[in-house]
């Protein structure tokens, strides 16, 4: 019960959040140079006043500003995000047909970043000093360092161009026309390229940090405690150590959320994978202002999502996090 | 013979300040006995126990000696085998309850463990075993017990905990490390009485390490004293506190605080230095959306005046509010009620510039003199700081620094060092002189000999009795330790729960304490039973000295 009251009351602070956020995107928007109405008229090559003045009359473009966002608030807490005149479509059908592609890619990064930095982490640590240990931590460190579209374009020109294992582009083969299972495989063999290139760096952030706080947990005084008992080495690691070291890293990992989100732009757009990181991309290339707030608010939605996860599993691992009485 | 320890040499690894933690030590344990290693912070007496059951830190060997129980030499058995005997023949309990129990796990899976690591019993009877051992060490509703985490306990609580644990496979010696350091005196006295009573059942073998004569007084049959790796002496624990052979004994026995206090000053009747009424204060935590906040009435209507040139001793236990109450009259902490008066003026009213203003007239030295010192700053920096904000030249801020390190018994070559060069002794010297160079009305000293080991406690403590009778120093010495506040100060005033039970001059409070928490107190402190060798010497010194 307790719980179900937490994570409503979470939901309650994330979503008056939410709306601050909103309303700070779309003053910043507003805010920065460039006339939406302008960008069309060029495109339709008739720049001259009048256009201007019936293109924005038609998007609502001249009203005054407090007008403009009361109408777009009113409508998020009514679950429209506006209509996308570039793409003549309603905003959220275009984030909602793209956010699977995105949330695939961002949790599967997520996933393999932290189940390969604990365990890379936990190795390293375990043999401190070892030829094992120096890779380690070499390597974490050379792929701490390496900006993540260049990771995207080596890992193209090798395991697409040269070894020919993996698709360089795409969320599917186009024309495969697989179906089911088959399909899921399709998928998952464009996955690894993409997901891996955005879950390197994170890696490499979990490995030195889980290392880090492995070693330090060994010298606690429960694992001495741990010892006097009689406990293998194994089982010392394992059952103390391993535990009580892995929660600086959920805490870490909750707070990186926010930043996979971001790397998924980067990644999606080398890839050409079809999330909303591509949309936004182009949302902005096109000064459409209704696309790029809705990206702006799911994106957001999605790191306050993953820190609840990451606050939820703290709960479960730490029983010393006690909700509040 | 339990375990014998024969010429046991221990080196320390390369680039430590010395070659050998510790050199031909040869000690016994006979079961049924308590053997207490007594010694100071880097006696060896921690590292002889720990080759004892073999956790020995990395690059710290044992080089020379033998450690024989059961006809064999521990140090030559594979690892395997001594592994299977920790636990099962050896049993060790630590200093620190707060951190000896692993926070994320249940305590009795924690104590489980202990039959789980040797495949002795099946999970249901681990589980039975592990209620019987709580009950058998006194814990209240033991169910409740074994499903907790460490958190839900009290100190003395884990200290249970952690015995329960040792005892699980009924070793043939249990090694206590310093196991009521940290724990209050009322606690300590009871952990004390239940280690005794376990022992006595059970005919262990108890291998004590403290470093409190008042504890071996309590509890020990034999006594070692070690002293820079070596043992100086060893014998009857009544023999040796009686008539100690070695200097270095004699020493720690005299520089034990005794519980007889000096004969009171005579103090000018003057107006009051500080004046405090009424002080409140409560903590609020959590709270939220849904949720109420938690209250804790951390200081709850303390009033007491300080006379100038008086020493007021605080007196409690944890969570008394002692530290509270010294944090709001520095103001560092906001008391909720009351006022506060330095003389005349309204010292508990003034606010931001002004406040920081008259800062210097009320300052405070620290319990751990380690984490009290910045350690990126040269002690001229340290001690200048204060008085150049208050705005003293630098030239005469240095100048005045060199006569304080003086004045508290340092070398003045100390201003260009760093803090971390210095002993724990020597910092808390040079936290006396940071405090001193504001030149203070009131000061107030927070457990400030609580860190230290016996011998640097007195010296400590008599540096400030001697500055607190040249310099005039109004001073409250808050504590835990009856001891020590018997030593230095003129009264007495004795917290509970945030409040004062009982005040009165030091020799009162001693004598004929009025309230039952002051005599449950005294009672508590370990080696000053009536018939106590502890007691016994300090009456024949006193007596001596007539």
């Amino acid at each position: 019960m307790k719980i179900a009251r937490y994570i409503l009351s979470r939901f309650a602070k994330a979503i008056v959040v939410l709306l601050g956020i909103v309303v700070l995107n779309f003053c910043l928007i507003h805010a920065a140079p460039g006339d939406p109405a302008a960008v069309m008229a060029g495109e339709a090559g008739a720049a001259d006043e009048i256009f201007l003045q019936q293109l924005r009359e038609k998007f609502g473009l001249d009203q005054p500003f407090h007008v403009q966002l009361w109408n777009y608030v009113s409508g998020i807490l009514q679950f429209d995000l506006g209509y996308s005149y570039r793409q003549e479509a309603p905003v959220l059908d275009l984030i909602l047909d793209r956010l699977p592609a995105t949330l695939l890619l961002t949790g599967s990064a997520f996933f393999i970043s932290i189940g390969l930095g604990i365990l890379a982490g936990a190795m390293a640590a375990v043999r401190v000093g070892s030829w094992a240990d120096t890779a380690i931590t070499t390597l974490a460190l050379l792929f701490y360092a390496t900006p993540l579209f260049w990771v995207a374009l080596m890992g193209i020109l090798l395991f697409s161009v040269q070894l020919g294992w993996l698709p360089a582009f795409g969320m599917e083969t186009v024309g495969g026309g697989y179906t089911g299972f088959a399909r899921w495989l399709d998928i998952a063999h464009h996955l690894i390229l993409p997901a891996l290139t955005l879950g390197l760096f994170f890696t490499a952030i979990y490995t030195r940090m889980a290392r880090a706080s492995m070693l330090e947990t060994s010298g606690e005084d429960f694992v001495k405690t741990a010892r006097a008992k009689g406990l293998t080495e194994g089982k010392i690691t394992r059952r103390h150590v391993m535990r009580n070291a892995m929660l600086p890293v959920v805490t870490l990992a909750g707070l990186q959320a926010g930043q996979i989100v971001g790397g998924a732009v980067l990644t999606e757009t080398v890839f050409a994978w079809p999330g909303i990181g591509r949309l936004m991309f182009d949302a902005l290339l096109q000064r459409d202002y209704n696309l790029l707030l809705g990206v702006f608010l799911i994106s957001s939605a999605m790191v306050l999502l993953f820190n609840l996860i990451t606050d939820l599993i703290y709960l479960i691992v730490d029983p010393r996090i006690e909700l509040a009485k | 013979m339990v375990v014998s320890v024969e010429g046991l040499t221990v080196a320390l690894p390369e680039g430590a300040d010395r070659a050998f933690a510790v050199e031909d030590v040869t000690l016994s344990v006979a079961a049924g006995e308590v053997l207490c290693v007594v010694g100071e912070s880097g006696s060896g007496k921690s590292v002889t126990a720990n080759a004892v059951i073999g956790l020995l830190p990395d690059g710290v060997e044992p080089v020379a000696g033998r450690i024989v129980m059961d006809g064999r030499d521990l140090l030559t058995l594979p690892d395997a085998e001594r592994r299977a005997m920790r636990g099962r023949d050896i049993a060790m309990v630590f200093q620190e309850p707060m951190t000896a129990l692993n926070p994320l796990m249940r305590i009795g899976d924690q104590i489980s463990e202990v039959f789980e690591a040797h495949d002795a019993l099946s999970a249901r009877e681990r589980r039975a075993r592990a209620l019987t051992l709580v009950e058998e060490v006194g814990l209240p509703d033991p169910e409740k017990i074994l499903r907790a985490y460490p958190f839900q306990l009290s100190g003395g609580q884990r200290q249970r905990v952690m015995i329960a644990m040792a005892l699980a496979l009924e070793p043939k010696l249990l090694i206590a490390d310093e196991p009521t350091t940290a724990l209050d005196v009322t606690t300590q006295a009871q952990i004390l009485r239940l280690v005794g009573d376990l022992q006595s059942k059970r005919g262990m073998a108890v291998l004590f390490i403290t470093h409190d004569i008042g504890v071996v007084a309590e509890i020990a049959d034999r006594v070692t004293v070690m002293r820079y790796g070596r043992v100086v002496e060893e014998g009857q624990a009544g023999q040796v506190i009686a008539a100690a052979t070695h200097p270095y004994t004699q020493a720690l026995i005299a520089a034990v605080p005794s519980l007889i206090p000096p004969p009171p000053r005579e103090l000018p009747v003057v107006p009051p230095a500080l004046t405090v009424e009424g002080l409140s204060k409560t903590f609020r935590s959590g709270g939220g959306f849904f949720a109420k906040a938690r209250e804790v009435r951390a200081v709850n209507d303390v009033s007491f005046k300080l006379r100038r040139g008086e020493t007021l001793g605080i007196v409690g236990e944890s969570g008394s509010g002692k530290s509270t109450a010294g944090r709001c009259i520095v103001r560092l902490m906001e008391p909720d009620d009351g006022s506060l008066h330095l003389g005349d003026a309204d010292w508990g009213a003034l606010e931001s510039s002004a406040l920081r203003a008259e800062r210097h007239r009320v300052q405070m030295v620290f319990q751990d003199p380690y984490a009290s010192l910045n350690p990126r700053s040269r002690i001229a920096r340290i001690l200048t700081e204060g008085p150049v904000a208050n705005g003293t030249s630098w030239e005469r801020a240095l100048a005045r620094a060199q006569e304080l390190l003086e004045i508290v018994g340092l070398d003045s070559g100390a201003l260009d060092r760093y803090p971390h060069e210095f002993s724990g002794g020597q910092r808390q010297r040079i936290g006396i002189a940071r405090a001193l160079a504001l030149e203070p009305e009131v000061l107030v000293a927070d457990e400030a000999v609580s860190a230290l080991d016996v011998s640097v406690q007195a010296q400590v403590l008599t540096l400030l009795r001697d500055l607190r009778d040249r310099l005039n120093l109004s001073l409250i010495f808050i504590t835990h330790d009856l001891c020590v506040a018997a030593q230095v100060c003129d009264r007495i005033l004795v917290m509970r729960h945030g409040r004062v039970v009982e005040m009165g001059t030091t020799a009162e409070v001693f004598a004929a304490p009025r309230h039952e928490y002051t005599r449950a107190l005294l009672d508590a402190i370990p080696g000053w039973s009536a018939e106590s060798p502890l007691r016994r010497a300090f009456a024949q010194q006193a007596g001596a000295a007539e």
